[in-house]
């Protein structure tokens, strides 16, 4: 299982960044819901590292991707909740069609017949 | 962007913390909805979670710039290494902060005196004029009114020309206060305009203004606050010079400080000028300022201002009029004869600042030996060479920032002492420090850390570095080529100190050539003091005399005095006036022959017996010959000597025309009665030719000096009482003793000469302690070899003769290189020498054996140390 996580290190390092982007396009989210949403909606594929989960966060926010304030979790903690910024959807934009371009080049070398997803 | 993270990075991660907090919670919130026990519930979010510490740490590193948290690894790692070694340390920083000091400081005073602009309009395009006399050397001869008259009214290329004379006064209270006698100058009307210089207070002078007879007068600052209290209504109010009421027209603004601070008053140039003087070709004592039109070279200005100059002397062939003018910008005039030692000691002090860089690195270079291993081992793990050397580098930047800081700190004092004891430093500019001055000393600081630092940095991160993993053992040849680096440091320092001793030492001889200098007279144990008759009080000759007399024979008639006499000019005090003479008996000098010209001076009849001038043939004056009856001269050897070869002077006649009798302008015959020794005018100089005539004539102006028995400064207050019984309201000036007037006049070489000594003996102390230190790093280098060397027979002293020549090598070549460098620097500064050549044997002596015996010093202890060591312990060392 860990072993497993390692070699998807290497994929999600450019990929966690734009994940992120996505999923606060649902709702301002914390850290956690963040990291939950992503393992979800990958049908627990994708394990999200804790440890580049929150600088990721912190360099988003550094280029005012995202925007955050404190709020009060589910469970009425305090937690420091993530907002996609003009600039952040914008980013999105871009990078995911890049995503879907590199994608799809890769699965029509692969021998795909859908390529693009 | 990433310096608000670098600078937030502390706030980011306590918010870190909390969401990693909000996260576990959440968690283990969700694990218990799962089913889970509270406990396990806790585990499972913490395994989930993985390292709160690793997430932490790497969003502080991606908070912080790798490169500065290098840069601060490597000040952390210096500082900790030179605080291992306190010792090292602080000599090191003292040393560089005494050679930054020194360079700052005069740094300092070259840019406020020769760099930095005057306060004055537009002041690139002010000049001095002067007129020149051809054939002789360049020389700045003062200007005389009706020249500049000329000059001002015929030449076009400056918009405006002004002249001004140094004149004083004795200025005298309304109310009773004390009289003073004031240095003032008296300029012309347009000269605060052309400089564009606005009064404080009060009004400019006025063409109107500017006429003889005119009774107005402009204050300057100091004298404004000193003696009027800053009273504003003294604007527009009345104040007494010599007895005669001023209007004062209006106050200078405080910086205004030209031609120097002394100057208390100004008055018109013409207000007390007689017509005929401001018509004398051969008046000169004016100094004159132009400002250049800004379409015009200066070139071309100043020849049309020649061409005019050598009509007049075409006009004039008998009077001693220049054929030609000179001119030089304002502000070198005021820098003049300081220009020249302030470069000299700024070298100086620059050399002392690059034996320092040296020094340290010499110093560096050791350590740098000692730590061979740890930066081999570093260097093998995958260390970059320039990781290496900036750590290295990292210590000599801390060496030189701490020094540089004292550097800066000790600059200031230095820079305040050197503006109040150096006397001929111009003031029209302030001197202090400022951003301007303090920018370029961290930059010097800095590159002298690079100087100090990449020397030790470049040898000890070379190629050859892993080679100390190999030599573990016992040959050490990586250290050859470190030890050749440190030799030729070392001769470098040697070669610049002696250079530094040698120009030390010629000042130094200088200045005791200087001091030992004969005036001619008695110097030790006088005192003189000046005072000035008024002319509206003493109006006749008669009256001048009455009191000159009573004086003498009030004075001497005082117990412990030896003599009294009184003169215009005593020696030692300065060239004051000359006058052209023709011998009456001699032919007359063909058209255009310059006039023979001689020093002014009146005498009383007692004045050569009281100061111990020698007359040599004739006698000196009667004290009947006075007034009418003063036709009688006498002369100084000298004079004799240049015009009188092969005869006998007395009863000969000279003729001058600028001293005709009294109410008879025709006469201007003197007899000569008398020859007396030479005496000195200044320090320094040749005696000149000199001219006595009786003061009995009836001169207003004195000055009287006692020779006492005693010390003559206990006198000063009973000689003042004496004056003020005769007159109550008659100011007494310059109290000096003779000696004082004549250290004064050394200050200034006294100054260079103990400066530059001062930086050569620490250069020299650098020097040895760096010897030192070279000799004694090879002797724990060569410990093994020594060892082998006593196994196999070498005697001890062998041995010490070994280890005394090695170190004595680069000595001997850097004295060879310093001898040629400073023979060389010495020509440059030969005119600042007095009694001594360049290749003065006496000083090249003393400079070779004080080196040589320093070095042999500094070398002995180690050399010794190697001789005495036990050959069992010495094979056994690594």
């Amino acid at each position: 299982m860990r072993k497993n996580s390692e070699q998807q290190n290497e994929m999600l390092k450019g990929t966690l960044d734009m994940m992120i982007l996505r999923t606060l396009v649902g709702g301002d989210a914390h850290g956690h819901t963040i990291a939950k949403v992503i393992e979800r909606t990958s049908e627990d594929v994708l394990e999200v590292e804790q440890g580049s989960l929150y600088p990721a966060l912190h360099r988003l926010e550094d280029r005012k991707w995202v925007s955050s304030y404190w709020g009060a979790s589910e469970n009425n903690r305090k937690a420091k909740f993530y907002r996609l910024t003009a600039e952040g959807r914008k980013q999105l934009l871009r990078q995911s069609s890049r995503w879907r371009q590199m994608t799809r080049a890769i699965g029509l070398v692969m021998g795909e017949e859908s390529g693009a997803q | 962007m990433s310096w608000m993270r670098f600078l937030h990075r502390k706030r980011s991660d306590s918010e870190l913390q909390d969401e990693i907090d909000t996260f576990l919670t959440e968690e283990t919130a969700d694990n218990e909805a799962r089913g889970m026990s509270p406990d396990e519930a806790r585990r499972q979010a913490r395994l989930k979670f993985g390292n709160p510490q690793k997430v932490r740490e790497s969003l502080w590193m991606q908070n912080t710039p790798q490169r500065l948290a290098g840069i601060a690894r490597d000040i952390k790692y210096a500082f900790r290494t030179l605080s291992r070694t306190p010792g090292f340390s602080i000599i090191a920083i003292v040393v560089m902060a005494l050679c930054l000091g020194a360079a700052t400081s005069l740094f300092t005073v070259v840019r406020s005196v020769l760099l930095r602009p005057l306060p004055f309009r537009d002041p690139a395009r002010l000049v001095t004029v002067y007129e020149h006399f051809r054939g002789g050397e360049l020389s700045y001869h003062p200007v005389a009114p009706a020249d500049f008259y000329d000059w001002r009214s015929k030449t076009h290329g400056f918009e405006d020309m002004a002249v001004w004379r140094y004149a004083g006064y004795n200025l005298t209270g309304v109310r009773n206060e004390l009289p003073e006698s004031v240095p003032a100058v008296a300029g012309s009307s347009n000269l605060f305009s052309l400089l564009g210089v606005q009064p404080a207070l009060g009004r400019d002078f006025t063409e109107a203004d500017d006429q003889r007879g005119s009774a107005v007068v402009m204050l300057t600052w100091s004298v404004f606050e000193r003696r009027f209290a800053g009273n504003t209504k003294i604007v527009g109010g009345q104040i007494h010079l010599d007895g005669k009421p001023y209007k004062v027209a209006g106050v200078l603004p405080s910086w205004f400080k030209y031609p120097d601070d002394s100057i208390q008053l100004w008055v018109p140039y013409k207000s007390d000028a007689s017509p005929e003087m401001l018509q004398h070709h051969d008046w000169h004592g004016s100094h004159v300022v132009a400002r250049l039109r800004p379409d015009v070279s200066l070139a071309s200005a100043i020849a049309q201002v020649g061409a005019v100059q050598y009509q007049n002397h075409l006009q004039y062939p008998h009077d001693p009029v220049a054929e030609d003018v000179v001119s030089r910008s304002l502000n070198e005039d005021l820098a003049g004869d300081v220009k020249k030692p302030l470069t000299l000691m700024l070298s100086a002090a620059g050399c002392m600042l690059l034996i320092g860089c040296l020094n340290v690195a010499n110093l560096l270079v050791a350590r740098g030996a000692a730590r061979q291993k740890e930066v081999a081992i570093r260097s093998a793990l995958g260390a970059q060479r320039a990781t290496l050397m900036r750590g290295q580098i990292a210590e000599s930047v801390l060496i030189c920032a701490a020094g540089g800081v004292g550097g800066i700190l000790l600059a200031l004092g230095a820079t305040r002492w050197l503006a109040k004891t150096w006397k001929d430093l111009p003031t029209a500019q302030s001197i202090h420090m400022d951003g301007s001055v303090i920018a370029p000393a961290c930059a010097l600081m800095f590159a002298a850390a690079l100087i100090a630092g990449l020397l030790p940095a470049l040898s000890t991160t070379g190629k050859s570095m892993l080679k100390a993993l190999e030599t573990s053992g016992r040959t050490g040849s990586s250290s050859v080529a470190r030890t050749a680096l440190r030799k030729s440091l070392l001769t470098a320092e040697i070669g610049i100190t002696v250079v530094l001793l040698l120009a030390a030492g010629l000042l130094l001889k200088s200045f005791m050539e200087l001091r030992a200098a004969n005036m001619g007279c008695v110097v030790d144990n006088t005192l003189t003091l000046q005072y000035n008759l008024p002319g509206k009080k003493y109006d006749t000759p008669e009256k001048s005399n009455a009191f000159n007399e009573a004086l003498l024979a009030r004075v001497r008639a005082m117990p412990g005095l030896r003599g009294a006499a009184l003169g215009t000019t005593v020696p030692g005090t300065g060239y004051w006036g000359t006058d052209e003479f023709t011998v009456k008996e001699h032919p007359p000098l063909k058209a255009g022959e310059h006039l023979p010209d001689a020093l002014t001076r009146w005498v009383d009849p007692g004045y050569f017996s009281a100061l111990g001038i020698p007359l040599v043939s004739g006698r000196f004056f009667a004290s009947d010959e006075r007034i009418e009856r003063s036709y009688k001269v006498i002369v100084s050897r000298r004079l004799v000597q240049q015009y009188f070869a092969g005869e006998d002077p007395i009863g000969k006649h000279l003729h001058v025309p600028g001293r005709a009798h009294d109410g008879a302008p025709n006469l201007m015959d003197w007899e000569i009665v008398g020859v007396v020794g030479d005496t000195l005018y200044q320090v320094g100089k040749e005696p000149k030719a000199t001219m006595y005539f009786p003061i009995l004539e009836g001169r207003g102006g004195a000055t009287l000096v006692v020779h006492t028995a005693t010390d003559p400064l206990q006198f000063s207050v009973p000689l003042q009482k004496q004056i003020a019984s005769l007159d109550p309201e008659l100011p007494v000036s310059d109290v000096l003793t003779m000696n004082q007037i004549i250290g004064a006049s050394l200050v200034n070489a006294s100054l260079s000469a103990t400066l530059v000594l001062a930086f050569a003996i620490l250069s020299l102390i650098l020097a040895s302690v760096g010897l030192y230190g070279v000799l004694s790093y090879l002797t724990t280098q060569r410990t093994s070899e020594l060892g082998i060397r006593m196994a196999l027979g070498a005697q001890r002293d062998q041995l010490l003769q070994l280890m005394l020549l090695d170190g004595l090598g680069p000595a001997l070549f850097g004295l060879g290189l310093g001898l040629v460098g400073g023979v060389a620097a010495t020509r440059i500064f030969q005119s600042m020498l007095f009694g001594t050549k360049p290749l003065d044997p006496v000083v090249l002596a003393g400079v070779i054996g004080t080196l040589l015996a320093v070095a042999v010093l500094a070398c002995l202890v180690p050399a010794w140390r190697a001789s005495r060591l036990d050959p069992m312990q010495a094979l056994r060392t690594e």
